[in-house]
């Protein structure tokens, strides 16, 4: 990955709705593994199902796909109803998780797979050139006659990748498709992911539990947990604005301080500590006075500083420092918040000194950093 | 390799040794080693009656080993579909059908044809119209390959069930994600990975049908098959001709096994 480095915004999403989930539930038994989904995909966009296993995303997807029926509700795409249309009538292709590449078929024989079945029949030359042009669009050219299992974890990404977007797909359905990878072939996917969905425009639909993932590929994620939808947003939207502490906690990492609202102002709210001590803060979403609240603050927006004449923020020691390059997160403790992380950026350090374990700071942050959310 | 352990190896083979030994036996007599000639293979080749025996043994033992294969193929899958309880107890049946001794298959399934044939040839010879000899039930070729098809078909489960319980589910999920009909999916993913099981039940199946004395001796007839034939002429005393017969026999059924050993061993590695 040399020419990849840069990655344009993609063109917004149409408004086009291409696939949707109405009120969908599935159980299984007496485990409700999806519970009242809504949720709109737009044509183009990349969109990724974020949550803990056992949350729901995998059945969402695959109902999406036409592996599962829904229980209740309806799944549409292209604005009907195909709740039990099956799988191999769905113009739909999916990447699963460990790839499920043929392995009696050679490379080229498990890309034309879907294209084969097609009915009427089309040309083999038809077929042959399709999968030409898709293997060079993975960059696996002249592999076409390998065996699957001469090929390497990435390489067979890249044919599980290539057998489903050589259909052209409504829907790509993509399923942890980067957990078995290591950490480098990983990054260098989920580069080469996105730039597929935007010169392509193939709609894509990720599941995974890993949050750097779905930051840095998705222009939407929906966070779900225990089977429902959380929160539904662009990456940024989720970052700034979650919607109560299990968003904040999966998405990025943030210190939180647990209190009750004890003064709601114009656009100030203030919240009182079980130690005494209140906490200035931003409500996200409605929060009413006396209510049981988190004050959620990211660990880069604090900053720490040697000088004792600023009177502002929290005297606090440092317990741990561990050095990131071109940051550095420090571990700080205050006698009554307790201990709480913070990253400095290299230029602090560069300006104030290294900060040592047991030296004694101020950590402080803007009012506007400190976000009020529901504790859920 | 402790010392015992020799011991209960030397024990099992080497009265197999002394059969294929005795084979090359220049001398008349099964007991006596006179030099070493494989006359006894030529006179064994060109005696009518084992030839006759071999030839039944031979289709018997592949149209019993073809249609376990193929029934035991047909159960296997659909077993495949099935969960719960019902699954259970057709497991549990398979096994116990294996772990039968075969003379417990041979009496009953004597004992089942013989009562439906009673039932069976009066109501026939009722129904048949007049001037036209009506045919007769028997034991015969039939049943033999009856008895053989059902005991055989449940080999070629168990080993068509291994196979397809090692292969990954998501195989058939993605053939059908890939616009595949379940009958597409059949003939294009499943089939060919459980191909090399299958020809392996079909080998072993065919070994056992083809070694089978016990099952056959019961549901013959009138027919002869090679151990029948073995049997019967053990008692008119042992020559090394049967010696010649039985290490040919012991040499097909080998090479067959091994076959079905090096053909299911392949499939594992290559479905991983």
């Amino acid at each position: 990955m040399t020419d990849a480095g840069y990655i344009p915004e993609s063109d917004q999403p149409s408004d086009t709705i291409i696939a949707e989930l109405r009120s969908v539930s599935k159980h299984f038994g007496d485990v409700v593994a999806a519970d009242n989904l809504n949720l709109s995909i737009r044509k183009g966009e990349f969109l990724s199902f974020l949550g803990p296993s056992g949350c729901g995303k995998t059945t969402a997807l695959r109902m999406l796909a036409g592996f599962e029926a829904p229980t209740s509700g309806d799944v549409l795409l292209d604005s009907e109803v195909v709740n039990n249309l099956e799988a191999h009538r769905r113009p739909v292709n999916m990447v699963f998780q460990h790839y499920a590449l043929f392995p009696h078929l050679t490379v080229e024989q498990n890309i034309g797979y879907g294209l084969r079945q097609q009915r009427p029949r089309l040309a083999k030359p038809v077929i042959a050139e399709k999968v030409r042009k898709t293997l060079e669009l993975v960059r696996l050219d002249g592999f076409e006659k390998r065996r699957i299992w001469e090929m390497s974890g990435g390489q067979q990404q890249r044919v599980a990748l290539a057998r489903a977007i050589v259909n052209e797909p409504k829907l790509l359905l993509l399923d942890e498709p980067l957990a078995a990878l290591d950490r480098k072939l990983r990054k260098e996917m989920q580069i080469e992911l996105q730039n597929l969905q935007r010169s392509l425009g193939i709609t894509f639909v990720l599941v995974t539990h890993d949050q750097e993932e779905a930051l840095s590929m998705s222009d939407r994620i929906c966070i779900m947990r225990d089977g429902r939808i959380v929160q539904i947003g662009s990456p940024r939207d989720l970052y700034d604005q979650p919607k109560n502490r299990y968003v904040a906690g999966f998405v990025g990492t943030s210190n939180f301080f647990d209190g009750k609202v004890s003064g709601t102002g114009r656009d100030h709210v203030s919240v009182t500590l079980a130690g005494g001590l209140i906490l200035e803060g931003v409500a996200v979403g409605d929060i009413a006075n006396g209510q049981d609240v988190c004050v959620s603050v990211r660990p880069e927006q604090i900053r720490l500083n040697r000088s004792p004449d600023k009177k502002e923020g929290f005297p606090v020691t440092v317990s741990n420092r561990i050095f990131l390059g071109e940051h550095t997160e420090y571990l700080v403790k205050h006698e009554s918040l307790g201990e709480f992380l913070v990253l400095t950026p290299r230029q602090t350090e560069l300006n104030d000194g290294p900060f040592n374990t047991g030296d004694t700071l101020l950590a402080s942050w803007d009012p506007g950093a400190a976000l009020i959310l529901d504790r859920a | 390799m402790r010392l015992y352990a020799i011991f209960v190896y030397m024990f099992l083979y080497i009265p197999i040794g002394v059969i294929a030994l005795f084979s090359f036996n220049a001398g008349r007599h099964a007991s006596q080693l006179q030099g070493l000639s494989t006359k006894w293979y030529g006179i064994a080749l060109s005696n009518p009656f084992v030839m006759d025996a071999l030839e039944t043994s031979l289709v018997v033992a592949f149209i019993s080993a073809t249609c376990a294969s193929l029934f035991g193929t047909m159960a296997a899958v659909a077993l495949q579909g099935i969960k719960g309880p019902v699954r259970t107890a057709f497991d549990a049946l398979i096994y116990i059908s294996v772990m039968i001794p075969g003379i417990v298959i041979g009496i009953a399934t004597l004992i089942g044809l013989v009562t439906i044939f009673d039932q069976l040839n009066p109501l026939i010879v009722a129904i048949w119209p007049n001037g036209i000899e009506p045919p007769q039930l028997h034991m015969g070729f039939a049943s033999l390959i009856a008895a053989h098809t059902l005991f055989l078909m449940a080999l070629v489960i168990i080993i068509v069930r291994a196979r397809l319980s090692g292969m990954d589910r998501s195989l058939t999920e993605a053939s059908s994600d890939l616009y595949s009909t379940p009958f597409g999916t059949f003939r294009q993913v499943t089939l060919p990975l459980i191909f090399p099981a299958i020809l392996a039940g079909f080998l072993l199946s065919f070994t056992f049908s083809f070694d089978d004395f016990i099952v056959a001796f019961f549901v013959a007839g009138s027919e002869t098959t090679l151990p029948i034939y073995v049997f019967s002429s053990i008692r008119r005393g042992v020559t090394p001709e049967i010696n010649a017969i039985g290490t040919m026999v012991m040499a097909v059924s080998l090479i067959m096994l091994v076959t079905a050993q090096i053909l299911l061993r392949r499939g594992e590695r290559r479905n991983k």
